[in-house]
């Protein structure tokens, strides 16, 4: 009975994976090595990450799933559940096993699982592409603050790099504090200690905004107000598309001026 | 200048926001690597207006000075409102300044009728040359080809644009002479049938070079006027049936009418927009496009409307109970599209699973579907089939009582009674 923690990574896990592998083992739990520990009297097998272990479990994933589903571990370990490791672990005894098509297999409950865990993730990462909203500065970046729910900006990136290849742009994720930022050739991950922007709802300084960027925000107020039909009205609805705690991000949902 | 602008916009945006059409899908136009802007082949919503619409583009009229007088049209020449015209510059500045900031996925140009239709229509296609050829935009353009326009400018705009379309606004030719004189139906499907073939010229010709021009890759859509006249629910379905097939639109639009010009006697008083039928419209054209039905299936002659209590695919469950129950571990993939309360998505996740093993109804539960309505349908493993002797009238009322429906309110017998002073069908003189 042993349980195996690891540094909170996917690669950690991985390498946890091959681990069990090669010694012949299957732990009661795998947990990350900062979490507090749920047992008392199990033996503890602390994992260190190793790149190339975890490279060669990957690429035995990739060879055995299919198109669309190559990358559904990633996102369901993304949605960081409590548990989540146990179920790719036990996925991919059943997948090395030589079991054909398994991520198909919904009736079995941890596939299941997986696989709503891993929409989640998509989800999110959906509606980052959507709730997006730059600020101009007076040096030509664009800036956007958000709070996704998961880890996604990793998955957003090629998204925004192919749309604004002409322009420097930094996403930076309010509550993970780590941005991504694309300097017109290449995308950076970087952290900002000295912070001008407001932590909470990811407002530029006044004094850094471009003179421009109060009138667009102005313009697109207007017209967030006048494309509405009144006769219409479905408050509900919206709320379904457009979650709230994004709306302090956007600016039609700001009173301003 | 800037409050200039700000109030036209104003102006113009709300004369738009009656094109319902929103849709930034089907184009997966790649941006080369210096421009701005890439396609998104199933199209992003940017945001939700109070009416629960999305935002996805940035929808404008050109300007709403219109030289036509049709009587369900906000802009018609003879009201007395405020107008604006804005330049092909200030359009596209306004769209680049708003895609940059991630607010949009490209621009929905529209216009009213001003000189005449070429000359409008010029001024359009020029605009989306500006975003294309200056400022090497690679988002999405919509722009609305004004019936009676040359077929040069109509070849012109299906290469600058990802989406054409043109407006047929009521379903049937008489009624919409009766509406608007000054418009006829070849105006309106010669530059539908032009466009349908030089998508499927374009298409051909890119299968073998793949340097060919695009036209209008993201196809072309329609607008139908729901509740101005008289059609039934069957001629519409039937109608947007045949321009699926004969003219190969990608979507046709139901637009509950409002009656923004109640004084005009052409037009039926009521007091709510027919939201209820425009969503039953929209979910019976899901039917056809996604689910396999055909538009016969879905109302037949003795039933000319949709029932607005139940939704279109449980209306025909309970039509024809001789097919239910369906065995969710043994019948094809066309049957369980059928069942209601399965979505497309699941039904594709019901046939893949079922090769692993057996099917019980948590599984169902979790792959997504509605038990509640698909129970009295289905058997499956452990659910046995105890709803099939039930008379069909019998069980409507089961699903409407247990079902807690976003128009309940309006389904309520006692304000239908009430409701049904008002003609619903007025007829025209």
């Amino acid at each position: 009975m042993k349980i195996y923690t690891y540094d909170n990574s996917f690669e950690g896990l991985l390498t946890a994976v091959f681990e069990c592998y090669s010694r012949k083992d299957f732990p009661v739990d795998i947990c990350a090595r900062n979490t507090q520990s749920r047992y008392l009297f199990l033996e503890n097998v602390d994992i260190h990450t190793d790149p190339q272990k975890a490279e060669r479990v990957w690429k035995g994933v990739q060879a055995k799933m299919s198109g669309a589903n190559k990358q559904l571990l990633f996102y369901a370990f993304l949605s960081e559940e409590q548990g989540i490791e146990m179920k790719i672990y036990r996925f991919l005894r059943r997948l090395f096993s030589g079991y054909m098509n398994l991520e198909t297999d919904y009736g079995d409950s941890d596939v299941m699982s997986l696989t709503q865990s891993s929409q989640k993730v998509k989800k999110e990462a959906m509606r980052i592409m959507q709730f997006v909203r730059f600020q101009r500065t007076k040096d030509g970046m664009f800036f956007c603050g958000i709070e996704p729910k998961f880890d996604v900006l990793p998955l957003v990136v090629t998204h925004y790099q192919k749309r604004f290849a002409d322009q420097r742009w930094l996403i930076y994720d309010l509550q993970r504090n780590y941005g991504v930022y694309y300097d017109k050739n290449e995308v950076k991950e970087v952290e900002i200690s000295k912070k001008q922007f407001n932590a909470f709802n990811g407002q530029v300084k006044q004094a850094l905004l471009d003179e421009g960027e109060d009138f667009y925000q102005k313009l697109w107020r207007s017209y967030f107000k006048h494309i509405n039909i009144e006769e219409r009205k479905n408050l509900r609805l919206q709320l379904q598309h457009m979650p709230r705690r994004f709306w302090k991000y956007l600016p039609e949902k700001q009173a301003g001026a | 200048m800037d409050e200039k602008i700000q109030k036209k916009l104003a102006i113009l945006s709300d004369a738009a926001k009656y094109d319902v059409s929103c849709a930034s899908s089907g184009s997966t136009r790649k941006n080369t690597g210096n421009g701005i802007g890439n396609g998104v082949a199933a199209g992003i919503c940017h945001s939700f207006t109070d009416d629960g619409r999305c935002i996805s583009l940035f929808k404008i009229l050109m300007t709403n000075h219109c030289m036509y007088d049709c009587a369900y049209c906000v802009n018609r020449r003879t009201n007395d409102r405020p107008r604006a015209t804005l330049s092909p510059q200030e359009i596209v500045d306004l769209t680049i300044g708003f895609y940059r900031r991630n607010y949009i996925e490209g621009l929905f140009l529209s216009s009213g009728v001003i000189k005449n239709p070429d000359f409008t229509m010029e001024r359009m296609v020029l605009t989306a040359k500006k975003l294309r050829t200056e400022e090497n935009f690679y988002g999405y353009i919509h722009l609305k080809a004004i019936p009676g326009a040359s077929s040069e400018l109509i070849e012109e705009a299906g290469i600058w644009a990802d989406r054409l379309s043109v407006n047929m606004e009521i379903p049937t030719e008489p009624n919409l002479k009766k509406l608007a004189p000054e418009k006829n139906y070849p105006d309106i499907i010669s530059p539908m049938t032009q466009i349908r073939d030089s998508i499927l010229i374009s298409k051909e010709e890119r299968r073998k070079y793949r340097s060919a021009k695009l036209f209008a890759p993201a196809g072309q859509s329609t607008q139908l006027i729901v509740g101005a006249t008289p059609e039934t629910d069957r001629e519409i379905i039937l109608l947007s049936s045949g321009l699926y097939k004969n003219q190969n639109l990608k979507r046709v639009y139901f637009s509950g009418y409002l009656p923004v010009n109640d004084y005009d006697k052409r037009l039926p008083a009521i007091s709510r927009p027919p939201l209820v039928r425009e969503n039953r419209l929209y979910q019976s054209d899901w039917l056809m496009r996604f689910y396999h039905f055909k538009a016969e299936e879905i109302l037949t002659e003795d039933h000319p409307f949709l029932d607005l209590d139940v939704d279109p695919k449980l209306g025909y469950a309970l039509r024809n109970m001789h097919l239910f129950p369906v065995d969710i571990n043994k019948a094809d993939y066309e049957m369980i599209l059928r069942v209601p309360g399965i979505g497309v998505l699941s039904a594709q996740k019901i046939i893949m699973a079922r090769r692993h093993r057996r099917l019980t109804t948590l599984t169902l539960k979790e792959l997504g579907v509605v038990l509640k309505r698909a129970r009295y349908f289905i058997t499956c493993n452990e659910l046995a089939a105890k709803f099939s002797d039930w008379d069909p009238v019998r069980l409507k009322r089961q699903l409407v009582i247990n079902s807690h429906s976003k128009y309940k309110k309006s389904l309520d017998s006692q304000l239908k009674l009430f409701a049904d002073f008002k003609p619903v069908l007025p007829t025209l003189h």
